[in-house]
């Protein structure tokens, strides 16, 4: 796996490695703001973190541009901070004010910004899986040359959508690209406790789909992956199933205590880190300085700051609004 | 005024569609090269090629939900099911996306989704193909839902729903695709919205939709004979509900029959039965009547299928129950 040949420009080599350091810090500041906001009970209902997954959602969504769709999980801050959605409009949707992504309808499972083409977390797992295969299926109607990433766990495996959607997609040669987040757990149930087939980039062969898999802690694998899979699907040929094995450190939801897998199991695990994996990376590589280090965390510390701030002093959509977004009246 | 078959109509208003309308694409089981489970896109396909007039594979949840990603790309997606039984496999699409998303995403998502379903009993195919359960699809808030009992609605209401911006259901009958009517093939815009009066009269209001209306029609005949006038409704559209004609027949006639070919409990008839009550209670005579299924899943054998469904007969006589006899 080739990844970008940009040992001649050392200048740019490090400003995107610290670009994606920082885009990996603000999602795990992000989340452990929202962990500690949930225990102050200023945000409600369930909240599942995405820390440990920081290298996938990153990684992954380098290979894609403005113009591609992206579909999401329940788990989706990740994604949606990487995308470029501001913390401030995630914190105050999870705090249900007007001035959060969905006006407070959503919470925590379901971001949505039409104008990043970030068509939403889906808390039905593989519930949006189809609807993917349905934004690919329009750009290709209308000849736009997007794609749509399509990200989900693990646990979606399972479900007949994945099936269902992998063969429609092939079948008409649609340009997607399946980004399966696997962090060996479908909630509780582990990975070889639900599937007969554990290796998941296989069974896009039973589609006739290309795929591969790519260790999911390694930020500029997941990258250099993600290109190369994005590559294939713009050529037209069809779609793409790629695997990020990953694992999430923290537990399924908050109300989850965490009783099916072992202390020593999470302890390896977080030995490989992705953000202490890629910051010594760096560092060996003389490209990151700990000032550097100070100074991300500095300005991710303000970005969520302001978020929090934002969210508590945004105002709640007036209980008069509740029908507006039901539905709308007819067009013409 | 064009003479034609319901499944002709619904085909003219696609074929109409499909040309106005570079958006506009149908999806479904067997729509393209077999023509359509009950023929109704025969032809489209060589007309329109197999980019527009797709045939997808056994997969209801992955084709709804591509019909709801491809509307959410710009895209008019027409999407058929082959019966309503089988869209009970699309259900997480329906309900949790294509009803959801707007209100989900805080008013940013719309989807302008057409669905296609047939339904009912009345064929002989038993207990997976033959059910009414548009009174399900009628409980979600987030979608309309269309029940075209004639031929010109049959036309009508397809061209209707493709200018929505939200998901509409239009659940067609399954014994009604060979009625003939008239179609105004000429008209620019078509009301969905308000239930018809059918047929007048002063003493029973007959309260109705999609597959029974013409069992009504007869019911409301043999009435007539017997010196009983009944206002016959349909309903046309279950979600949005015109409550306000219903309502208006009530208060003259002071009685109503509400005919449901789904099962009783639970029903769209329930419903009907509801707003009455909440909307009209002291312009009752009677206690609300309903002919509904029987409450059996459905039988193949040709007298016990004819058994569990609403008949004329159990209308007129619901109908005589209420009515007090003259002289």
């Amino acid at each position: 796996m080739a990844t970008p040949d940009i040992s001649e420009r050392p200048v740019a080599q490090r400003e995107h490695s610290l670009f994606l350091l920082r885009e990996m810090l603000r999602i795990r500041r992000f989340e452990e703001k929202a962990a500690e906001m949930y225990s102050l009970q200023k945000i409600h209902g369930f909240l599942h973190l995405y820390i440990g997954e920081e290298a996938t959602g990153v990684g992954a969504m380098q290979a894609f541009t403005p113009e591609d769709s992206i579909v999401a999980t329940y788990r989706e801050h990740g994604h949606a901070l990487a995308r470029g959605m501001p913390a401030r409009v995630l914190m105050a949707e999870m705090y249900g004010k007007a001035t959060g992504c969905s006006h407070g309808h959503g919470g925590s499972m379901h971001f949505f910004d039409v104008s990043r083409r970030f068509y939403g977390g889906y808390a039905i797992v593989g519930g949006g899986m189809p609807v993917a295969v349905g934004l690919a299926l329009a750009d290709k109607m209308q000849n736009r040359r997007a794609i749509t990433g399509c990200y989900f766990g693990d646990g979606a495996v399972a479900e007949g959508e994945f099936h269902e959607s992998l063969n429609l997609a092939a079948l008409w040669k649609l340009p997607v690209l399946f980004l399966c987040e696997n962090n060996l757990y479908a909630m509780g149930t582990a990975l070889e406790r639900h599937e007969a087939q554990t290796d998941i980039s296989r069974k896009a062969g039973a589609y006739g789909m290309p795929s591969s898999a790519v260790d999911g802690m390694d930020v500029l694998a997941v990258e250099a992956a993600t290109q190369e899979a994005a590559n294939f699907v713009r050529k037209g040929d069809g779609p793409y199933l790629l695997e990020l094995r990953t694992y999430r450190f923290r537990a399924h939801s908050m109300s989850d205590p965490d009783l099916y897998r072992t202390k020593e199991e999470i302890e390896s695990w977080k030995k490989r880190d992705p953000i202490p994996l890629f910051e010594n990376k760096l560092k060996e590589q003389g490209l990151l300085s700990d000032s550097d280090i100070a100074g991300i965390e500095s300005e991710v510390g303000l970005e969520i700051e302001d978020a929090v701030r934002f969210a508590e002093a945004s105002p709640r959509e007036p209980v008069e609004d509740l029908l507006k977004d039901v539905e709308r009246r007819t067009e013409k | 005024m064009t003479k034609m078959t319901y499944r002709e109509a619904l085909r003219a208003a696609m074929r109409k569609a499909l040309k106005d309308d570079p958006r506009v694409f149908l999806m479904g089981e067997d729509v393209g090269r077999y023509g359509g489970a009950f023929a109704v896109s025969h032809g489209l396909l060589a007309e329109f090629g197999p980019e527009r007039v797709r045939d997808a594979p056994l997969s209801e949840s992955a084709f709804v939900g591509a019909g709801i990603g491809a509307a959410l790309g710009g895209m008019r997606p027409i999407v058929e099911i082959m019966t309503i039984n089988f869209s009970m496999l699309a259900m997480d699409q329906i309900l949790n996306n294509a009803a959801t998303l707007r209100h989900m995403s805080g008013g940013q998502l719309s989807v302008p989704l057409v669905c296609r379903v047939a339904t009912g009993g009345g064929r002989q195919m038993a207990a997976q193909h033959s059910h009414s359960l548009e009174g399900w699809y009628a409980h979600i808030p987030g979608i309309k839902v269309l029940t075209p009992a004639t031929v010109a609605d049959a036309y009508g209401m397809v061209l209707a729903a493709l200018r929505e911006a939200d998901p509409v259901f239009i659940f067609e009958h399954a014994t009604l695709y060979p009625l003939e009517g008239d179609v105004d093939d000429a008209a620019q815009s078509f009301d969905v919205t308000h239930a018809a009066m059918v047929r007048t009269g002063s003493d029973v209001s007959l309260i109705t939709y999609g597959g029974t209306l013409g069992k009504t029609m007869q019911a409301a005949a043999r009435l007539a004979d017997e010196g009983v006038q009944a206002d016959v409704i349909d309903l046309r559209c279950l979600r949005p509900l015109d409550i306000h004609t219903v309502v208006n027949s009530v208060a003259k006639t002071h009685r109503a029959v509400v005919i449901d070919e789904a099962w009783r409990t639970g029903s769209f008839s329930a419903e009907i039965s509801a707003q009455i009550m909440e909307n009209a209670f002291d312009e009752l005579d009677a206690p609300i009547a309903r002919v509904c299924s029987a409450e059996v899943p459905m039988p193949y054998a040709k007298h016990l299928e004819e058994a569990t469904l609403p008949q004329a007969d159990q209308i007129v006589a619901a109908a005589q129950e209420l009515v007090p006899r003259h002289g």
